[in-house]
């Protein structure tokens, strides 16, 4: 479904993402983990169109999206949740997920507002409040609802557990195979819990400063003595 | 009586400068630089509403709509051949570049139209409306309505319509209103080209109230204006209203009561002020944000 073949990503001089190619298929969840600074976020700017690649290709169902502006990728069924959820803080909540749909036409997209509310009755007790004044899990909820407002067929979670409390944590992921079992959306998920990533998903990627350097079964990397050294503990 | 008369007076000023500030601040919010070539384009809708109806000869809702699309037109250009390369610059170098817009424009309007002021066509009723005991000029009332049902609309654009959530999303997030679909280069022309289209009408209102233009006119009224976006809170257009119109009392109350050489500086001491007793402006609140 979505196929990166060797790109590299730099700013100014920094060679920060160095011939990466890996793979999600149509139905998984691949889990991409690495530690700070690693690269994880430069690629799912690069994938998003938010950030330009130096060379190599981006291909997602079929389609060369490597040069495609950000705002013309999501038209695909791409939909990412990045880094620090970066919800539109001083737009109401419902606006916020009417963002999440500002491409779409079609006249399900109210039956799909229903359902987020359903997925996260929290938000819909606020749906009109400000989406600044959410506490931080109810704005991760926000930013993924906002995402699955574009139908996507391919969701992006970039760090969904930052900050959040363990209790929250599961609920989140819970929430992520949820919405990969029943509504049939494939997930690349960026992490650095591996120990959470890797349990939900069915296969993942290690990067090390811009570099793959494991990769595999999501059972087979958790069992890697060296994963297991660097980021299970 | 006469007490009334320079609150309508200021109110009408006020209004005036109201247009103009909401400019400033529409621009500010969505691209985050004071586009000190705001007052040059107001003084360019003046002039082409006078080349439209004055030298061409043409009805005067013509004259107004013309200007209106030239500077809407001339706003778009300004951002995408002169600020847009920048955007990724630090804002001195935005700012110089705006500054230079700002005398290019001045310059090409001295170069064709000479320093001298030119008449402008009065092309609305001699007289005054009467309600009750008060007496309003055309020009004020047109001011002062046109203010409002402006900034009506447009409070109702942004907060209601999609396109004007998106134009929020945008002055918030660039990047995160990108990821929605929304295309950041156009809704930025956009908000340009309204605001320089307002900008034109504030131009219209000057020429109305003062019945003489000159290329420097865009220069004083362009500071006074960015003042008002100021004292309401930059980036708030409820707050360029009430700023414009507050800065058009105050002056018009040091005009009546104190004297006319003095109102500049009240308005720059109120800049002062507010800079010192409350930078983020009336409106301007201090958002948190959650990590
Ligand atoms: N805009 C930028 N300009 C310069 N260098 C950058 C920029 N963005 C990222 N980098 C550098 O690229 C490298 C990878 O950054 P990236 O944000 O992709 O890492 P990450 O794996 O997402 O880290 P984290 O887990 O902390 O979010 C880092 O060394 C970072 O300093
Ligand atoms: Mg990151």
């Amino acid at each position: 479904m979505l196929k990166v073949e060797n790109i590299n990503v730099h700013y100014g001089v920094i060679n920060a993402i160095k011939n990466v190619s890996f793979e999600v298929n149509e139905g998984e969840i691949v889990a991409l983990i690495g530690a700070n600074g690693a690269g994880k976020t430069s690629i799912m700017h690069a994938i998003s169109g938010l950030i330009k690649t130096s060379s190599g290709r981006i291909e997602f169902l079929g389609n060369d999206i490597t040069k495609e502006p950000a705002h013309k990728v999501v038209a695909n069924g791409l939909a990412q949740v990045p880094e620090g959820r970066r919800i539109f803080s001083q737009l109401s909540v419902q606006d916020n997920l009417e963002m999440g749909a500002y491409l779409r036409t079609d006249s399900k997209v109210q039956e799909d507002l229903d359902k987020v509310y359903k997925r996260f009755p929290r938000l819909n007790e606020r749906k009109s409040q400000l989406a600044g004044t959410l506490s931080g899990g109810e704005q991760q909820m926000l930013a993924m609802g906002r995402a699955l407002m574009s139908k996507p067929k391919l969701l992006l979670l970039d760090e969904p557990s930052m900050g959040l409390s363990p209790i929250l944590v599961n609920e989140i992921f819970d929430i992520i195979k949820e919405i990969n079992k029943e509504d049939g959306v494939t997930v690349l998920l960026v992490e650095q819990n591996a120990n959470k990533a890797l349990s939900i998903a069915h296969r993942a990627y290690v990067l090390e400063t811009g570099n793959i350097t494991v990769s595999g079964d999501a059972t087979d990397v958790a069992k890697n003595p060296k994963v297991r050294e660097a980021y299970l503990g | 009586m006469q007490f009334f008369a320079t609150i309508i007076n200021g109110l009408s000023t006020g209004g005036m400068y109201a247009l103009v500030a909401i400019g400033y601040t529409m621009v500010y919010g969505i691209a985050k630089m004071i586009n000190f070539a705001h007052g040059e384009i107001i003084m360019v809708g003046a002039y082409i509403t006078y080349v439209v109806f004055s030298l061409l000869g043409m009805p005067a809702f013509v004259a107004i709509i013309a200007s209106i699309i030239g500077c809407a037109l001339l706003g778009v250009v300004t951002e995408k051949v002169a600020y847009k390369p920048l955007r990724n610059s630090g804002s001195l170098a935005v700012l110089i570049t705006a500054i230079g817009v700002s005398y290019l424009l001045q310059n090409v309007f001295l170069l064709i139209f000479g320093s001298a002021a030119i008449t402008f066509p009065s092309f609305l009723p001699e007289g005054q409306i009467h309600l009750g005991g008060l007496s309003i000029s055309y020009v004020s009332a047109l001011s002062l309505c046109l203010t409002l049902i402006c900034t009506v609309l447009l409070l109702i654009f942004i907060n209601k319509t999609r396109l004007g959530k998106a134009m929020r999303a945008v002055s918030e997030d660039k990047g995160a209103a990108e990821l929605m679909g929304i295309n950041v280069n156009n809704t930025i022309s956009l908000t340009f080209a309204i605001g320089s289209g307002l900008g034109a009408i504030g131009g219209i209102i000057y020429g109305l109230s003062y019945s003489l233009i000159n290329p420097y006119l865009g220069a004083m009224l362009g500071i006074k204006a960015f003042i008002a976006a100021v004292l309401g809170g930059i980036g708030d257009i409820k707050g360029a209203m009430v700023g414009g119109l507050l800065i058009g009392l105050a002056e018009a109350f040091t005009i009546t009561f104190i004297s006319s050489t003095f109102s500049d500086a009240v308005v720059f001491g109120i800049l002062i002020f507010i800079l010192l007793v409350k930078p983020a402006g009336l409106f301007g609140v201090n958002v948190r944000e959650k990590v």
